[in-house]
């Protein structure tokens, strides 16, 4: 089976396309959507085996010869992105089912979330940067319909900037693929990274990658571009929220972490440090957001930013045990932001409020509730058993390595604001007076903690396993600090 | 006073054919020539919003009684079909197949999937046009 690779991104796109017959029949598109994120989990886990067993797996598209075509890579790091992407959308589509309402599952709902799906996936698998920019606005075009979903007046405001600022972010993608391919003349990421080799990075391929990280850092959230991320993630209801937040801007930090590692890796000193630099200012901009506010949905949203900070500054190490650190603490990001989010919304759900003044004593009533919440609080802190932990020690040991005493300092202390930040939730949302809420349906109440469950299990796993887990992420890493292998891999020289 | 419109819909009706005829001839051009599944989408859309602008439309709709939405997720299952297919032959998706064939009438004719897919193009390209404009010139 030489297509499998493409499994993960054809088999929700045909679902998808299954599920526009299907508008009205919201009971057919749960069953369908639930049996199509099924098969593509599976085939995404046949194709890690592959990945492990024999190497890095490449397609170009149309059996044409490999810089010609449109070639789809898929090497460990990128079947790791694809298959936490799809657990994550199965637990969160099944948690939608109770709480996003039939008005919204019949516009369309289930098929905007497949079709993101497929951006996403294809977005990770792809090895041509033109058909990356494809796959981004697969993925965007899904995303406009997901937060605009409803109508109400809030996601009417948030939605024209937040489909303002990605417009003009993807024209700015465009330009810098035009710029790219007038200096390389080659579209091929494996070819691009070779040409740029040939030539040595002048100039000009720097102001290139600085523009692309202009670009993947409006879709990621960096320092100076997160701007339009916590008014717009907070728009649109819970379950979209953590499909964005687990989701989207991790696409961007992938887009960095490919590009930052396989094209512009000539000249360390003059890119990784700007990178490194717009790192930590994101987790300052971050840590000050998650303190500032007493708005469950918005602690989190600046949650989203510490981890990308967190990260980006791992993939700037540029060695291995930061790079490694790096991708452990991707996929834990991307589970523990989906298992909060879903956390939040049925807190949100039970109060009637996201406001935190407004909650009190919820452990006297929702004691299961309460000790999920401080599972992954404590995971997303990094406190050591949980999945947490690996990878920011790796990323903080990548930093003292390079000597980057006070970047690995301000990731440490990070640790600790973003403790206080969700151990406040915990504190005033839990502890203290019961605060008179409405009774619940028990029964929604149970269908929408068993996703909630099933990711801080999953995220618990993930810290306890990681001895067995670690052999994928070095496998990662390793291809990641070696882009001969990716090259060679797909010109197969 | 009610308005008579017969000059528009008379010329409408004719030219309705003659610009479908043509966006069918660039639709089979496309491999060849200047043309394809977007470009021919695009003027069959022309010729029915020409039908739009002549009568209402809950006429055209009556006329056409498609559910566009349906209509673009058949193109859609056409185009990935197609590019599925070499799936079952164990080689690259997206790989195609091409003959040539003595049909009766045409003669020696290349025969091309792409051309499966191109069709698939077609579809979404109308149903989405056609939509779009439904949507916003209807009532509900």
């Amino acid at each position: 089976m030489i297509n499998l690779l493409l499994f993960p991104i054809i088999i929700p796109f045909f679902f998808a396309i299954v599920l526009l017959f299907f508008k009205e029949q919201v009971r057919i598109q749960r069953i369908l959507t639930v049996i199509g994120l099924s098969a593509s989990i599976v085939a995404s886990f046949a194709l890690i085996m592959k990945v492990k067993q024999d190497g890095i797996q490449t397609l170009t598209l149309g059996s044409w010869p490999a810089p010609f075509g449109i070639s789809m890579v898929s090497d460990m790091f990128s079947a790791l992105l694809v298959t936490s992407t799809l657990v994550i959308t199965l637990f969160v589509s099944i948690y939608s089912f109770s709480s996003i309402g039939e008005e919204r599952e019949r516009f369309f709902y289930y098929p905007a979330i497949l079709f993101m799906i497929t951006g996403v996936n294809g977005a990770f698998t792809t090895g041509d940067i033109f058909n990356m920019f494809v796959f981004f606005e697969v993925l965007l075009i899904a995303s406009y319909l997901l937060i605009v979903l409803g109508g109400e007046k809030r996601q009417l405001r948030e939605s024209i900037k937040y489909i303002l600022v990605n417009v003009i972010s993807s024209a700015f993608f465009v330009i810098t693929i035009a710029y790219l391919y007038s200096v390389v003349g080659t579209l091929n990421m494996a070819d691009i990274g070779q040409k740029i080799a040939e030539i040595g990075q002048p100039g000009i391929i720097s102001v290139i990658g600085i523009m692309l990280l202009l670009v993947f850092g409006i879709k990621a959230g960096i320092f100076p571009l997160y701007f339009w991320m916590p008014g717009s993630y907070a728009a649109p209801p819970v379950p979209i929220l953590a499909l964005f937040g687990a989701l989207l801007t991790k696409v961007g930090v992938y887009a960095i972490t490919r590009t930052y590692t396989l094209f512009f890796v000539h000249d360390l000193a003059f890119t990784h440090t700007i990178l490194m630099v717009l790192a930590l200012l994101t987790i300052v901009a971050g840590c000050i957001g998650a303190l500032a506010y007493f708005d469950l949905k918005q602690i989190i949203i600046y949650n989203i930013l510490i981890a990308i900070g967190v990260i980006l500054f791992g993939v700037s190490q540029m060695n291995e045990a930061g790079m490694q650190g790096a991708i452990f603490y991707l996929i834990h990001d991307m589970l523990i932001k989906g298992a909060l989010f879903l956390i939040i919304g049925i807190m949100i759900v039970v109060t009637g409020t996201s406001n935190l003044r407004e909650m009190g004593g919820l452990i006297k009533t929702h004691a299961s509730l309460g000790w999920l919440f401080l599972i992954a609080a404590f995971g997303l802190a990094g406190i050591p058993p949980l999945s947490g932990f690996v990878g920011k020690l790796l990323i903080v040991q990548g930093g003292f390595e390079n000597g980057q005493l006070f970047g690995t300092i301000v990731i440490l202390a990070s640790s600790l604001v973003v403790l206080l930040s969700v151990i406040r939730i915990f504190v005033y949302a839990f502890w203290g007076e019961p605060v008179p809420i409405q009774p619940t349906n028990r029964k929604t109440y149970k269908q929408m903690m068993f996703p909630a469950v099933m990711l801080v299990a999953l995220s618990v796993l993930y810290g306890v396993g990681t001895e067995w887990i670690f052999p994928y992420v070095s496998d990662a890493a390793h291809v990641l600090l070696d882009p001969s292998s990716y090259i060679n891999a797909v010109l197969k020289e | 006073m009610k308005k008579n419109n017969v000059i528009l819909q008379t010329t409408a009706k004719v030219t309705f054919f003659i610009i479908f005829l043509f966006s069918i001839h660039i639709f089979f051009a496309g491999h060849f020539a200047p043309g394809g599944g977007f470009v021919g989408g695009l003027l069959t859309t022309g010729a029915i919003v020409l039908l739009l602008l002549a009568f209402d439309l809950e006429t055209v709709q009556a006329t056409l009684p498609f559910n566009f939405t349906v209509v673009i997720g058949i193109g859609l299952l056409l185009s990935l079909g197609t590019a599925a297919g070499s799936i079952l032959f164990n080689v690259p998706f997206f790989t195609h197949a091409f003959a040539h064939f003595d049909l009766p009438l045409f003669g020696d004719t290349e025969l091309h999937t792409a051309m499966i897919f191109d069709s698939g193009v077609y579809l979404v390209v109308v149903g989405a046009a056609i939509t779009i404009i439904q949507s916003i010139g209807g009532d509900e």
